[in-house]
């Protein structure tokens, strides 16, 4: 099987975003990134699985600057056996989903893979739209993945229940939590990713029809008041006067 | 699969902890390091921090951990991958020793014990027959070391040792007894260090189940209660002569002493930061007289020392780390950050817990255990006077020891 997952960079769940004062870009001066979860923890892992299970091999592709390459050196020393990178900084979904696309669409890939989210920007956009792109099917947001010969069943939670899903290879999908179990990689692996390739590849031109007019910091939480069992007029009034909502 | 014992619980809060990097000394590390570094603190967050307050408080040690710490790549990460090492340099050895430490210095101990004191000297100073016998297995923790130098009699002054090999054909046989050895009652293996017929101090590999070896727990410590430590009691143990290390003289185990405590300035760094993180997020979060009680200059100035203390100290670890990278770290600069690095931590421990007031005592912070820890830290592998006394003999030329 020759598989793709597509892994991309975000900040680290502990870091604070911060605007610059125009509003138009997050500030990332001192951030710290990690690779995305739901790229790492299941898309990778499960592709790592199967070619565990019946053998060939699992490239991972990152559109980014080249101070991308510390996570992708993580997702070869968790497994994966090459690395692409796209030379470009990833603008949109739309342009990321075309460089992949231009990329993947001679490599003929069973499967490509890719998180359901970043959890970044939560867009949800780039797996659709990579499918789209290189016309395959498009399961989201599976959280268990099984093949048996070029069939695959999928498995998607849904709003009190499961959907299960059958498709034949090639086809999208994006990972959500279930999929797998993240994979902490060791020492000898860290080592062995040095010597792995990483390929960089120029991009290829993409008019982007999208453009971010305005970034805004969702308002301040307000301080929680506790209020005793006892106190329940308390609690009435405070609903009623500062709440207003009674 | 939880492989934790009974009575253990798992915590669900969850460990917050980030790393800090005052002088952007990450800059400075590469890719690999900050791979591992990272790789170590996930492995730590999942198998170390859920578990450790509880094997901590019931004087446990969490033996399942030595698979993991295997499979992760910890023991003997700068040894050659042919001997069960991961083929690291000397600053990912440290990094990976200083996450460890984060977590606990008790799980760091296991890991420096096994890869500092026991496959390094076979590494170090065994025949090749030695090497591939033991080595394959003590990276895999398919076996568990230990390593005996200190006796009851003699702790700072190892040289004084009691300990005999006497000569008999084919074989030594080995007579005395070993005080405070990490691991030892639940280790295959020790090396042991004793003296032969012409009172010369060798190294021998004795394995657990030969005749005459026994090794009872030392019970009731304060400190490094998440670590096993024992006895060692050898009675007429005939010790094969393809057994023996080739090393002479207080050098072989000066030597493994030097690259454990090299660890262990990396590793005190890491109880320090866990401490100041804590700390400081306590103190931001603390509300006394309607303010943070950051907002508090006494506070601040605590923050401030800490965080200044830290960065000092590492510093002090990345050189030492490059110097050991080039093979020109001295015994007494590994010393100097030994007892520096431990000093400082134990510092930072203290103004931590007083930062958390109450909750300080308790082990819902992971402050007060630290604290312990470090009081076995800044005692074992030379206490914190002895290296003032390596410092001094190395920079007046007067050994100042007796
Ligand atoms: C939890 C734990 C684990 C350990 N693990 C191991 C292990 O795995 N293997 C091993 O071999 N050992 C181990 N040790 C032993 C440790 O290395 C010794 O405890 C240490 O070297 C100090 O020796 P001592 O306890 O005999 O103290 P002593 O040597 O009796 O020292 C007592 C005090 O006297 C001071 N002192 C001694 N000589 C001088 C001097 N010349 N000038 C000034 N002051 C001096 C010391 O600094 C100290 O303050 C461990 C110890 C502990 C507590």
């Amino acid at each position: 099987m020759k598989l793709l997952v597509c892994i991309s960079k975000t900040p680290d769940t502990e870091a604070k975003i911060q605007l610059t004062p125009d509003g138009k870009q997050l500030d990332t001066s001192g951030m710290k990134y990690i690779m995305n979860p739901y790229d790492e923890w299941y898309a990778l892992v499960r592709a790592l699985e199967l070619v565990e299970a019946q053998g060939g091999s699992v490239t991972v592709i990152n559109v980014g600057p080249s101070s991308n390459d510390q996570i992708i050196r993580k997702a070869l020393a968790i497994g994966a056996h090459e690395a692409v990178r796209i030379d470009a900084e990833p603008t949109s979904a739309w342009f990321v989903a075309h460089q992949i696309a231009a990329f993947a669409k001679n490599e003929n890939y069973d499967l490509i893979f890719c998180g359901k989210e970043t959890i970044d920007y939560n867009g949800s956009e780039v797996p659709a739209m990579l499918a789209e792109l290189l016309d395959l099917p498009f399961v989201a947001w599976a959280s268990k993945l099984d093949m048996e010969g070029n069939t695959a069943t999928l498995h998607r939670d849904i709003e009190g229940g499961v959907e299960i899903v059958k498709v034949a290879t090639p086809f999208v999908v994006s990972a959500a939590k279930g999929m797998a179990e993240q994979r902490i990689p060791n020492m000898r692996g860290i080592m062995m990713a040095k010597r792995k390739p990483l390929k960089v590849v120029e991009p290829v031109a993409v008019d982007d029809p999208v453009s971010v007019v305005q970034y805004a910091l969702p308002p301040k939480k307000k301080g929680v008041k506790l209020i005793e069992p006892e106190h329940i007029d308390e609690l009435v009034r405070l609903l009623h006067e500062e709440a207003k909502v009674i | 699969m939880d492989k934790t014992d009974k009575g253990i619980q798992r915590r669900a809060r969850e460990d917050r902890y980030q790393g800090h990097d005052y002088y952007l000394i990450d800059e400075l590390l590469t890719e690999e390091h900050r791979l591992a570094r990272e790789a170590v603190r996930d492995w730590v967050k999942q198998e170390v921090s859920p578990i450790i307050e509880d094997y901590f408080e019931q004087g446990k040690c969490p033996t399942h951990l030595f698979e993991g710490l295997a499979a992760i790549g910890a023991f003997g990460p700068s040894l050659p991958t042919e001997y069960g090492g991961g083929g690291m340099d000397e600053i990912a050895y440290g990094v990976i020793m200083q996450e460890l430490e984060r977590g606990d210095s008790g799980v760091r101990s296991m890991a420096s014990v096994q890869g500092s004191l026991v496959m390094y000297p076979i590494f170090k100073f065994g025949t090749e027959a030695q090497r591939r016998k033991y080595l394959p297995k003590l990276g895999a923790g398919e076996l568990i070391g230990c390593f005996g130098l200190t006796e009851p009699d003699y702790g700072s002054n190892p040289g004084g040792m009691v300990s005999r090999l006497h000569d008999d054909g084919d074989a030594y046989v080995l007579n005395g007894a070993k005080m405070w050895i990490t691991n030892s009652p639940v280790a295959d293996v020790a090396v042991v260090w004793a003296k032969d017929d012409e009172g010369k101090i060798r190294g021998v590999i004795v394995e657990r189940d030969w005749a005459g070896v026994s090794a009872p727990e030392i019970k009731g410590k304060l400190s490094l209660r998440a670590s096993i430590t024992g006895e060692l009691i050898f009675e007429d143990v005939r010790v094969p002569k393809k057994n023996v290390l080739e090393v002479q003289g207080l050098r072989g185990p000066l030597s493994c002493l030097s690259k454990a405590r090299y660890g262990i300035a990396w590793g005190a760094i890491g109880a320090a930061l866990d401490c100041y993180d804590s700390a400081l997020r306590y103190a931001l979060e603390r509300i006394q007289f309607d303010k943070p009680i950051a907002a508090f200059q006494l506070t601040q100035k605590k923050l401030a020392e800490m965080i200044t203390e830290i960065t000092k100290a590492q510093l002090l670890a990345w050189r030492l780390g490059s110097l050991a990278n080039e093979g020109r770290a001295t015994p007494a600069q590994i010393s100097m950050a030994k007892r520096n690095n431990v000093y400082i931590a134990l510092q930072v421990a203290r103004e931590a817990r007083q930062i958390h007031g109450g909750m300080g005592i308790t082990n819902e912070y992971p402050v007060m255990r630290h604290m312990m820890n470090l009081e076995t830290v800044i005692t074992y592998e030379g206490t914190h006077d002895i290296h003032l006394l390596i410092t001094g003999h190395d920079v007046t030329g007067i050994n100042a020891f007796r």
